[in-house]
């Protein structure tokens, strides 16, 4: 019989992937089971998207969510509970393949962040890349993350330490 | 590998929380610095800019060292290591979006079979 408790999750770990490809560059994947077509459009749909792209675990709640995915339309997302905002441009919307928007909120010269949607056996592998305009740029991005989200991930740790996914325990 | 505990981790990301701290580190990503001169560059007392070097000293962003009467403070050694660390954080964060990602896409692909069934009759 399987030893494994009943009461213990199986950490899904490292599904998802995210490399600094280079100092400017930062790339998330992860594989999707679904096709292209459906990943696409809970991607593209403002009701879908705001309802995964802010994780309850991570104790933040989007106040509201507009998208006008379309080339040159624009986003807003707004967060509860101190209204932050994250806005920007789409500047290339194909249809179930590829999508490309701007990150203005920290004004000119934001990074610019690709996702691509490749199917393979009903799988969709998705690729996120985040060019950023220079390494100080992601650095600060990343110092810059960490720092806002000080609370936000101490609960996300929480909820690790639950799942018993935490790191370097090797 | 990536290795840190998260207790460390609460010290480095509660020590770049401050303003100054994170200037500081800036500065100090320019030049080493002595806490007088650092003092005079943020318009502090040499007692509240010690504290703030004594922060992040606790948490390992930044190393001192006294020679003679001056103490210099230089970027910490466990930079590369919070490198590593935030980008296990934000990978933490796509993956449990893209964990409800996935919840939604299951969601739509029933509803297809079922709409695709209706059609059908």
């Amino acid at each position: 019989m399987d030893a494994r408790r009943e009461s213990e999750p199986t950490p899904m770990k490292n599904r998802t992937r995210v490399e600094r490809k280079s100092e400017r560059e930062l790339v998330v994947t992860r594989t999707i089971n679904g096709p292209a077509r459906i990943v696409f459009e809970a991607w593209t749909k403002p009701e879908l998207f705001r309802r995964w792209w802010v994780p309850k675990s991570i104790g933040m709640s989007l106040l509201s969510c507009e998208m006008d995915v379309r080339v040159g339309g624009k986003y807003r997302l707004e967060f509860e509970p101190d209204a932050v905002a994250f806005f920007g441009t789409y500047l290339e919307v194909t249809p179930h393949s590829r999508l490309v928007w701007t990150n203005e909120e920290g004004g000119e010269g934001g990074p610019i962040t690709t996702v691509t949607f490749e199917e393979k056996g009903g799988k969709t592998l998705l690729v996120m890349h985040e060019l950023h305009s220079s390494k100080e740029a992601l650095d600060a991005a990343g110092t810059g993350a960490a720092d806002a989200m000080v609370e936000t991930f101490a609960q996300l740790d929480e909820l690790l330490l639950t799942l018993g996914a935490s790191v370097g325990q090797s | 590998m990536v290795q840190y505990s998260s207790g460390r981790l609460d010290a480095s990301f509660s020590a770049l929380s401050d303003v100054t701290r994170r200037g500081v580190l800036e500065q100090l990503g320019r030049a080493d610095a002595s806490i007088t001169d650092l003092a005079d560059k943020f318009h502090m007392t040499l007692t509240g800019m010690k504290k703030h070097v004594g922060v992040l000293e606790q948490a390992g962003l930044i190393t001192t060292e006294k020679v003679g009467r001056v103490r210099t403070c230089k970027l910490g050694l466990r930079q590369l290591d919070e490198e590593a660390a935030w980008i296990e954080r934000y990978r933490q964060l796509c993956d449990a979006r893209f964990d409800e990602l996935e919840k939604i896409v299951e969601e739509l692909k029933r509803k297809e079979k079922v709409d695709g069934r209706k059609k059908r009759e």
